[in-house]
């Protein structure tokens, strides 16, 4: 069957495929929101935080015997907490400055991350082997759906509507929403804030690592991996609205299923396909799709 | 505390000569005494730094996208020297002119907002940039644009000898410094100040605030081509590099090491950044990515006015005097 | 202060540096080794590459004892061709580097060419594949030794073709390379009476090449032709299986190298036919020097690190016996001078700098039947040198007169 001239087996395989990626996209521009709407910091670092959650999922399971599943939970909590120990040394001299600071640390604390595991482990990838579990796929018809491939969706979407729950609709994110508004009277109500803020920017690096994980046994584990992804993840959250959880969720599924046809109509505009959206959106609602304007 | 108005001028332009003057020597006589291709990239990659810092520092408007300019103009400069065989210091203006509509595009969209926002859109541009960089296919793509001849300046100079391309290549960064410089002390530079430093106000005053800040885009934009431009005529290769949004990122840590908003501050971070790429990379290889990262996290945290900016304010202590 | 002394004297240091020029400059032979040690080809080239180098140097200083010294120094050119321009251009300027070699990547080898002639100084290539390197673009100071596009297509993609694989799709990397190597294959399988149905180009290196392979299962073609090398082929192999693609259609890697194999293990490559200018296990000359080779690396040479030693060796002793490093004189002394090495036997340089020798077609063995490790390959046959290489009546080369 063919729709415009393209088999609807190839159309409904990228679509797939793009949903797969829009997954990807929705988990890690998750975790930007959440430390860009509530914390205010634009966190350059996010592409190198995703690349070692990959890195210490394969580290930990090619030096230490850590299962995928026990990474899947173990992994994140690790890199949070180095995210936690990030924020207390170096970022939260900067809450008082220009937003652009932020940016131009993290920025540099990518360059530290990606160059150290450069050095250590070259560019060209490690493999991390698909859990037992999850080897083989299932013919859908239209295309081979490898297993993994399909889990990685259900593992990102349940994560991202886990944790819009929580900011959206428990009193916990409630807290943490006035904490951004109002941090002085959030405090004078006896809520310790900074320790609050600490925590959410752990949290949202802890999504990126997660996304590392889910990650690891689809691409190859290499240094440059969050590289090719940050502004894109950037452009994602943009366009979302800079402070918006669900805009980033909505819009990182989107543009997956965007690049998807893209890469069916005309394969090499998928790279910049985003961004072509990312000035149209800007021009038309500033403050992005589901951004509240400032 | 009194001050002599009329000294304090003097005085000021009395340093500016001093300033060109010595750029002047050190510049003409430092590739008796250092590798002349070295050199050149210093220039090249100072000239962009410059360029950006005019919107950084002067403007108060932080782009990720200048790689396009000094990428685009480069291909553009490359492939009229090479497919076309137009002389350098033609295919050089028409680099710049290049660079200066796409400033003018890139800015006429972007200006209207700031902060993060500028920024993003910024680097979208960019990107659009970069995706015809990959796909146009007089660029080469992944190969890039090689072989470009320096040509003959003027039809006379063969610039094929590493000297005279220095002094040629010299010239053009002194050029493009001076136009920096008389743009940021006059009348128009003034107005940018006033802009950066309170919008509303100038709003208030009257003054097209955008059309400033367009314009300021546009000569930024043009000479960050110019840099790009003869950076292809000095390596005769125009790459995906050049137009990448790394290159980006690197001008804007150049320019926040050398002092943002200080004239001479981009050049020293330019020069410091090339001088640590190009000696340690022979001692500690892929090391050097790390280290510029160590120096933007120290710059941002407890070295932000940078080491130009650091210096100044020394010499103020320690002289007593506000200049 | 008399001037006419000193003028004399400027004049005879003059003169002596020029008569220095017709020896060894310096008396140092320098030889730089420009690869890819950390990226989609570093397996393949490398630092295998700098090892081979380093042993041809070796045993160059120990057999032949030459009067003048020779050095060797090393950099990653990252498989970009900016930063490798770069880099030779400092090599040939300022630091008195005589010959940049292996060169891996095309991009790279092509801008180090140019620079080479600009700056009179030769280019050994031994990694980089693509048959623009002696057409379009060849020059008179650059070799290439090891193989080229047209060589490995015209092994394997015959070979397969000749079994029944007439549909083809290309998955290319997108760079000069990966054209010259779809456009090679593709020309060899319409000569041999199949038909290309479809390709697509994937950005290099690439890393999750699952949408272009389901283009390419859509296409129906019976083989999908791996138009990529390193990393890439590796990769693209894997996620084909993962995608079930391979149950049916088969993957024809057009460049493979033995490191790809002891990557993928002979389970996933089992009958895969590829074409190689060297394997470690033809006779007792490729054994004894591969096992030098191992014990240093712990892993079995490929053909471009082979490839490395053999070349270098060849243009050392070339300078040896024309007593100069003069780049003319060593290019004609290298070309004038036959191969026989465990590399190559009659292997002999052509006016289009094209080194041709014998390439081998390979098929990788079932599990089953390798005996030890790096015991990969069946030998299908030998393409003598005359047949596996692009004819110089087809050369677009400027230098070869028709």
């Amino acid at each position: 069957m063919e729709i415009f001239g393209i088999s609807s087996q190839a159309l409904l395989g990228q679509l797939f495929l793009g949903l797969i990626n829009g997954s990807f996209y929705a988990v890690l521009s998750l975790g930007l929101a959440i430390i860009f709407g509530l914390l205010n910091i634009i966190n350059f670092s996010h592409g190198a935080l995703y690349m070692m959650g990959a890195f210490v999922s394969w580290i930990g399971l090619t030096q230490f015997g850590m299962s995928y599943w026990a990474s899947l939970v173990l992994t994140p909590l690790i890199v949070g907490v180095l995210g936690i120990v990030i924020e207390r040394l170096l970022l939260r001299h900067l809450y008082k400055l220009d937003h652009l600071y932020s940016l131009l640390l993290t920025f540099g604390l990518a360059l530290i991350a990606e160059g150290v595991f450069r050095n250590l482990y070259g560019i060209s990838g490690e493999t991390y082997e698909v859990p037992e579990l999850l080897q083989g796929g299932i013919d859908l018809g239209f295309m081979y759906l490898p297993l993994y491939r399909g889990w990685v969706v259900v593992a990102a979407l349940s994560v991202c509507a886990v944790t819009w729950y929580t900011i959206e609709k428990t009193s916990l994110g409630a807290t943490l929403r006035a904490a951004t508004e109002k941090p002085e009277l959030v405090q004078a109500l006896g809520i310790n804030v900074p320790v609050l803020v600490t925590a959410t920017y752990g949290v949202g690096v802890a999504l990126a690592a997660f996304a590392g994980v889910l990650a690891a046994p689809v691409v190859q584990v290499n240094p440059l991996m969050g590289s090719n992804l940050i502004i894109v993840v950037f452009a994602v959250v943009v366009i979302g609205g800079m402070g918006s959880i669900l805009g980033s969720i909505v819009t990182g599924l989107g543009l997956g299923i965007v690049e998807g046809l893209t890469k069916v109509v005309y394969p090499e505009a998928s790279a910049v396909i985003i961004f072509v959206i990312m000035v149209v959106v800007l021009l038309l609602r500033p403050a992005g799709l589901f951004g509240k304007q400032a | 505390m009194k001050s002599n108005y009329a000294a304090d001028a003097a005085a000021q332009s009395r340093r500016t000569v001093l300033m060109f003057v010595a750029l002047a020597v050190v510049g003409l006589l430092a590739p008796f005494a250092l590798y002349p291709t070295f050199l050149m990239k210093m220039l090249c990659f100072a000239l962009f730094a410059c360029a950006f810092n005019l919107l950084l520092g002067y403007v108060g408007l932080l782009s990720f996208g200048h790689a396009a300019f000094f990428g685009g103009a480069a291909y553009v400069c490359g492939y009229l020297a090479k497919e076309q065989g137009w002389s350098p210091e033609t295919a050089i203006l028409a680099g710049t002119l290049t660079a200066a509509v796409m400033g003018w595009a890139f800015g006429a969209i972007a200006i209207k907002r700031s902060g993060i926002y500028f920024a993003m859109i910024t680097l979208a541009l960019a990107q659009l940039v970069f995706f015809l960089a990959l796909q146009l296919p007089f660029t080469g793509g992944e190969d890039g644009l090689q072989g470009i001849p320096r040509g003959k300046l003027l039809g006379l100079f063969d610039l094929s000898d590493n000297m005279a391309m220095y002094f040629f290549v010299f010239g053009v960064f002194m050029l493009g410094f001076a136009v920096i410089y008389r743009t940021i002390h006059s009348p128009f530079g003034q107005i940018l100040k006033a802009i950066r430093e309170n919008e509303p106000r100038a709003i208030s005053l009257g003054y097209d605030v955008h059309h400033y800040k367009l314009l300021a885009f546009v000569i930024s934009a043009s000479l960050a081509g110019m840099a790009g431009a003869t950076k292809a005529l000095v390596f005769q290769l125009a790459s995906l590099t050049d137009a990448h949004w790394h290159m980006s990122g690197e001008v804007v840590l150049m320019t926040l090491l050398g002092g943002m908003g200080t004239i001479l501050g981009p050049a020293v971070g330019a020069s410091t950044i090339v001088t640590l790429q190009t000696q340690l990379a022979d001692k500690v290889g892929s090391w050097v990515t790390v280290i510029i990262g160590v120096i933007f996290v120290v710059c941002v945290l407890a070295f932000r006015r940078g080491i130009v900016g650091e210096l100044t304010a020394l010499r103020q202590r320690l002289t007593g005097s506000h200049s | 202060m008399k001037l006419k002394p000193i003028i004399q004297a400027l004049g005879l240091a003059l003169a002596t540096v020029g008569a220095a020029q017709a020896q060894i400059s310096d008396n140092v032979v320098k030889i730089g080794v420009l690869t890819d040690l950390s990226g989609v080809y570093s397996d393949v080239a490398g630092k295998g590459t700098v090892v081979a180098t380093e042993m041809a140097i070796a045993d160059f200083l120990a057999k032949e004892k030459p009067a003048f010294k020779v050095e060797m120094v090393s950099a990653d050119h990252q498989n970009k061709g900016d930063i490798a321009a770069n880099k030779a251009r400092e090599w040939f300027e300022r630091d008195q580097v005589d010959v940049a070699s292996e060169l891996v990547t095309t991009s790279v080898a092509l801008a180090v060419m140019k620079i080479a002639k600009e700056k009179n100084r030769i280019a050994l290539i031994s990694g980089a594949a693509s048959t623009l390197v002696t057409n379009k673009e060849c020059n008179d100071v650059t070799v290439q030794w090891t193989y080229d596009t047209y060589a490995v297509a015209n092994g394997t993609a015959k070979a397969v073709v000749k079994q029944g694989g007439k549909k083809w799709f290309f998955l290319t990397a997108d760079y000069a390379f990966g054209h010259s190597l779809e456009k090679d294959a593709g020309d060899v399988v319409k000569a041999n009476g199949g038909e290309v149905v479809g390709s697509v180009r994937h950005p290099f290196p690439g890393s999750d090449f699952s949408s272009y392979l389901l283009k390419a299962q859509a296409s129906g073609a019976q083989i999908i032709g791996l138009a990529n090398a390193g990393g890439d082929t590796i990769n693209a192999i894997k996620q084909a299986a993962e995608f079930g693609i391979t149950q049916k259609q088969q993957l024809a890697g057009l460049l493979m190298f033995i490191t790809d194999i002891h990557s993928l293990g002979l389970k996933a490559t089992q009958n895969m036919y590829l074409t190689e200018g060297f394997y470690w296990d033809l006779n007792e000359e490729t054994r004894a020097w591969s096992k030098r080779f191992f014990e240093k690396t712990k892993r079995m040479p490929t053909m471009i690190q082979a490839g490395q030693y053999s070349s270098v060796m060849h243009y050392l002793k070339a300078v040896k016996s024309i007593n100069t490093d003069d780049t003319a004189k060593v290019m004609t002394q290298m070309k004038k001078t036959p191969i026989n090495d465990f590399f190559a036997k009659n292997g002999s340089i052509r006016v289009d700098g094209r080194m041709v020798h014998d390439m081998y077609l390979l098929q990788v063995k079932k599990p089953a039947e390798s005996k030890t490790p790096w015991d990969y390959y069946h030998v299908r046959a030998t393409i003598p040198a005359a047949e596996a290489f692009q004819p110089l009546s087809a050369s677009t080369c400027p230098l070869v007169k028709k």
